[in-house]
């Protein structure tokens, strides 16, 4: 075992923080005796920014080094990753402030750190044992939060089928590993070496089904419509982009870890990947065309970015998984956005019915133009984030030379125009009953104004500068070849 | 380093958009005097940059360049040649006449001058990117906002089906180049998405067979060329009246712009082959979008029908890949722009009076709107390519082009002239002279000052293009010069 160096501090200072900052909330939970839970949320956001920045300046790794006994592998993938998910759990808090019966209870926000905490061990984890100890320490927060509401039918519906299948897909994944570990007989990702053509498949299929259902591709995509319409709708946010973002970071490190593109089976795990990635593209897309619930629609919609996503790593380059991060990056800042209107709006008006928006430009013009970034975003239209993810991610495929894939992606995106497009409609075009909204404004409470502002300019940032922040995002790629 | 006139030109309108976007929405008077001055300033600067072109030097002036992503040789590279300095004029003076026309919208006009405006902003970056991603980053921006400027403001009946069909039109058709430019992107070997490097690339000649096709199409969708013109004159249709007049006047030189600048420059050998094909399919919007124009009704599905018929002149004009076919094209962009705007604000202003624009119900219009008949009918001569106005100095090179390539379709092509005289002549008579129905009368009531000024700009602006083609003429053949160069390489 290795001695203890300042090093191995560092590697895990966000961690180490978000942990103070829980036990701090809980400590004023208990203090407060639960009255006046709401302003915890600012404790929470608070004390993020705080960790992101600090973090952000010290935590960064110069050279990528193994810590923890190999546990932990301290390297920029792993940095992005978690600059991320605190940046998403910092919005995700603020969102949760005026939700009713989970902002005015403090252990909500407690859980959300345990589950970013979760996270950012996943990003940086380098061993098998403590790759699954970070997706459960991820997960269990994630299936009570999105249960949270307990006299609410289809949030405990939400929970315990997320928790169902969370389980049996752990469950499989773990399968995979002591697979691993049978043959091999280490659990550290750096030494696993000299696959056999039935482990190696055997080990692509199991912990490839335990992470598509993390990122929910298709056809291990059930459980997220249901899931993402019954929880919360800020925990749906944070479900549908931080912890997405954790799944691809695991499915990147020990794909491209394990079967790195000079190796005998990388052409048929990435062969396998760009199928997955049609399917998941073609369904996602499709079905949520027909959605009459927002909710659900955008559940559909991150299915059929998960895909998108997914076509970067098949292209198995720098440029590939670099693209993949800078995906992931504009995805968790639009569809934060997305969730955040969502909340706002269903707060006021208890709807999550699509056609419920109708007439919303005119209750409050701000929140539909955030709408229409957002949406904008996704759809993948320039200035905004989303366009340039799209470019360099299709530009991976073609490099590769999938060209079809990228076709496939493009088709897609087209369809999924439509729909977006649609809902704008709706917000822009068709007017309430009795064409009176301006007897119904949606006032818009403090935490979400600043949230959607940020996220707002954050699309428009990377969508217009995006050169820094494509750095940023292939130098944790660079870790990886 | 010289005042970045282009960049400015380019951001000018954000700007607006978002001084706009933060103003009270109930000060619509202010708002609309902040979006007039917006156009304005617009306007004066790309005149500017049109009086200040030096055509004796001729080539890529104005340049700017700022590294935007080095790593993957991306930059912000603008500047204007002979070819594209004219479009910036034209964008500029359908900008300002367009704010001007829009004076009346009363729903929501923060949100419409926001939205026009960033279209506007999309419009002048892709007629100054020199560089093929900031190219496609523009043009998407000048494509989506359409969507929202037809379906929220446009003609109640077919809005919400016309701006749908439009968009998915033209997303398909740039995605479809996009994957072409990507192609040529890795293709080169010279990581860099310039586009004057990019000309120096030697495609093989394999690829750029396959891949002119792709690149050339999904652009000249936008162009309204058959068999994808389709979505056009719905949207024309569909659009209120100063987005027609962006619609048919600029955006569709969009695409063809962008379909020479990146079909044609970047894939010559690509050009040579699929010129027949392309002129096959020119020919065909040039006498079957006059022929369906003739048959026409209603008077802005007329107009959107004979902007098909002569946008097939400019393509036309491309795939002689001659000098005289280019340089008329390019004269004809700017004279079709120019003349269909007046046409759709002409248009826009019966409409709003008689509330009908079925050529049958009209009648008498020359009476009370004599500002509206005269430029209408100035309009329409240009439209014959008439001597004396701008239709005829953009046509005649173009027809002597094809003359030289495939003289019969130059004969086929030349039908459509009669026709357009036929259709145009009628609606003409219908609508400004006879007998005005009862139920009109003393409805129509005069227009605006301002309508007169924004008219009267078009209208003089046609006139003297066709009295002294000098003043546009050598400038589109010194841009030309270039592209005979690229062409000349290759024989």
């Amino acid at each position: 075992m290795s001695t203890f160096t300042p090093t191995m501090i560092i590697a895990i200072l966000p961690e180490i923080l978000l942990l103070t900052l829980g036990l701090l909330i809980l400590i004023l939970d208990i203090v407060l005796k639960g009255k006046d839970g709401r302003n915890l949320g600012w404790v929470a956001a608070g004390g993020l920014l705080f960790i992101l920045v600090l973090s952000a300046f010290l935590a960064k790794p110069a050279i990528p080094t193994d810590v923890f006994g190999g546990m932990i592998r301290y390297d920029m993938l792993g940095y992005v990753f978690k600059m991320l998910f605190i940046f998403g759990a910092m919005l995700t808090s603020l969102f949760m402030m005026d939700s009713k019966k989970l902002g005015n209870r403090g252990e909500s926000y407690i859980l959300l750190l345990v589950a970013t905490i979760g996270m950012n061990l996943m990003a940086s984890a380098a061993d098998l044992i403590m790759l699954y100890l970070a997706i459960e320490t991820t997960s269990i927060p994630m299936y009570i939060l999105a249960g949270f509401m307990r006299d609410d039918k289809k949030s405990t519906e939400a929970g315990l089928k997320y928790l169902l299948f969370g389980a049996m897909a752990s469950t499989v994944m773990l399968y995979g590993f002591s697979l691993i570990f049978g043959f091999t007989g280490t659990t550290a990702l750096a030494a696993i070496t000299g696959f056999s053509l039935p482990l190696a498949l055997g080990v692509i299929v199991l912990i490839l089904v335990g992470i598509a259902f993390k990122i929910s591709l298709a056809p291990f995509h059930f459980w997220a419509p249901d899931v993402y319409e019954g929880a919360p709708t800020p925990i749906t946010g944070f479900l549908s982009t931080a912890s997405k973002a954790a799944g691809f970071a695991v499915l990147m490190r020990l794909f491209i870890g394990l079967f790195p593109p000079a190796s005998a089976y990388a052409p048929s795990w990435t062969l396998i990947m760009a199928v997955l990635a049609t399917i998941t593209m073609t369904v996602g897309n499709v079905v949520a065309l027909s959605q009459s619930n927002i909710k659900r629609m955008l559940a559909y919609s991150s299915i059929a970015h998960a895909g998108y996503a997914l076509v970067g790593v098949v292209s198995l380059s720098e440029l590939g998984v670099g693209s993949v991060t800078f995906y992931l990056i504009a995805y968790v800042l639009t569809n934060l956005a997305a969730f955040g209107i969502i909340a706002a709006f269903s707060n006021v008006t208890g709807s999550d019915k699509i056609s419920d928006f109708a007439g919303m430009s005119r209750r409050n013009s701000g929140l539909a133009l955030a709408m229409l970034v957002a949406f904008l975003s996704l759809t993948g239209m320039p200035p905004f984030g989303g366009f340039v993810a799209k470019v360099f991610v299709f530009a991976a495929a073609v490099k590769a030379g999938m060209v079809w894939l990228a076709i496939v992606g493009i088709l897609n995106s087209i369809v999924g125009l439509y729909y977006y497009l649609t809902v704008l409609k709706v917000v822009y075009l068709h007017r309430m009953e009795g064409e009176n909204e301006e007897a119904h404004p949606i006032p818009l409470s403090r935490p979400y104004a600043i949230a959607l502002a940020v996220l707002s300019a954050g699309i428009l940032l990377i969508g217009i500068i995006f050169g820094p922040w494509f750095n940023i995002a292939s130098s944790a790629a660079a870790g990886l070849f | 380093m010289t005042f970045p006139i282009l960049s400015v030109i380019i951001f000018s309108p954000i700007v607006g958009a978002l001084i706009l976007l933060l103003m009270p929405a109930e000060r619509k008077t202010e708002i609309r005097v902040v979006a007039l001055m917006t156009a304005t300033f617009a306007l004066i600067l790309s005149f500017w940059v049109y009086l200040n072109y030096d055509q004796v030097a001729a080539g890529y002036q104005f340049i700017e360049k700022y590294a935007w992503m080095p790593q993957l040789g991306i930059s912000l590279h603008l500047g204007v040649d002979g070819i594209s300095t004219p479009l910036l004029l034209l964008t500029g003076v359908v900008m300002f006449t367009g704010v001007i026309i829009s004076w009346g919208i009363d729903d929501r006009p923060r949100e419409f001058f926001a939205f026009l405006f960033l279209l506007a902003s999309g419009v002048f970056g892709v007629f100054v990117a020199l560089d093929l991603f900031m190219l496609f980053f523009f043009y998407e921006i000048a494509v989506f906002p359409m969507y929202l400027l037809i379906a929220i403001w446009g003609w109640v009946k077919t809005r919400e089906y016309a701006a749908m069909k439009l968009t998915l039109y033209l997303f398909i058709g740039s995605v479809v180049a996009l994957v072409g430019a990507l192609a040529m992107y890795f293709a080169s070997g010279l990581e860099t998405f310039n586009m004057l490097v990019l000309e120096t690339a030697n495609f093989s000649v394999e690829f750029q067979k396959i891949w002119f096709l792709p690149v050339f199409l999904g652009f000249a969708v936008l162009g309204g060329i058959w068999p994808f013109h389709n979505w056009s004159p719905d949207g024309h249709v569909a659009a209120p009246t100063a987005v027609s007049m962006f619609h048919a006047g600029v955006l569709m030189k969009l695409g063809a712009f962008a379909a020479l600048r990146v079909g044609i420059m970047l894939l010559p050998e690509g050009a040579k082959f699929w010129a027949p094909l392309i002129l096959m399919l020119a020919t065909v919007n040039v006498v079957y979008g006059a022929f369906i124009a003739m048959i026409q009704k209603d008077l802005k599905y007329m107009i959107g029908f004979s902007s098909v018929s002569h946008m097939g002149l400019v393509v036309l004009g491309f795939a002689t890949l001659t000098e005289q076919g280019m340089t008329g094209a390019g004269v004809q962009m700017f004279s079709h722009g120019v003349m269909t705007a007046l046409f759709f604000a002409a248009t826009g202003m019966v409409y709003d009076r008689a509330h009908t624009r079925q050529i049958p119900e009209l009648g008498g219009m020359m009476k009370p709107l004599p500002w509206v008949g005269v430029t209408f009918i100035i309009g329409g001569l240009v439209s014959m390519g008439m001597p004396g106005f701008s239709g005829f100095v953009a046509e005649f090179p173009i027809f002597m082009g094809v003359w030289q390539v495939k003289p019969w379709v130059a004969i086929l092509a030349v039908i459509s002239i009669v026709i357009t005289a036929a259709y145009i002549m009628l609606a003409i008579r219908r609508t400004f002279f006879g007998e005005m129905p009862k139920e009109l009368e003393g409805h129509i009531t005069p227009i605006s000052a301002m309508d007169k000024v924004a008219l009267g700009l078009l209208a003089g602006l046609m006139t003297i293009l066709g009295i002294f083609p000098s003043i546009m003429v050598p400038m589109v053949q010194s841009g030309v010069k270039n592209v005979m160069d690229i062409l000349e390489v290759i024989k």
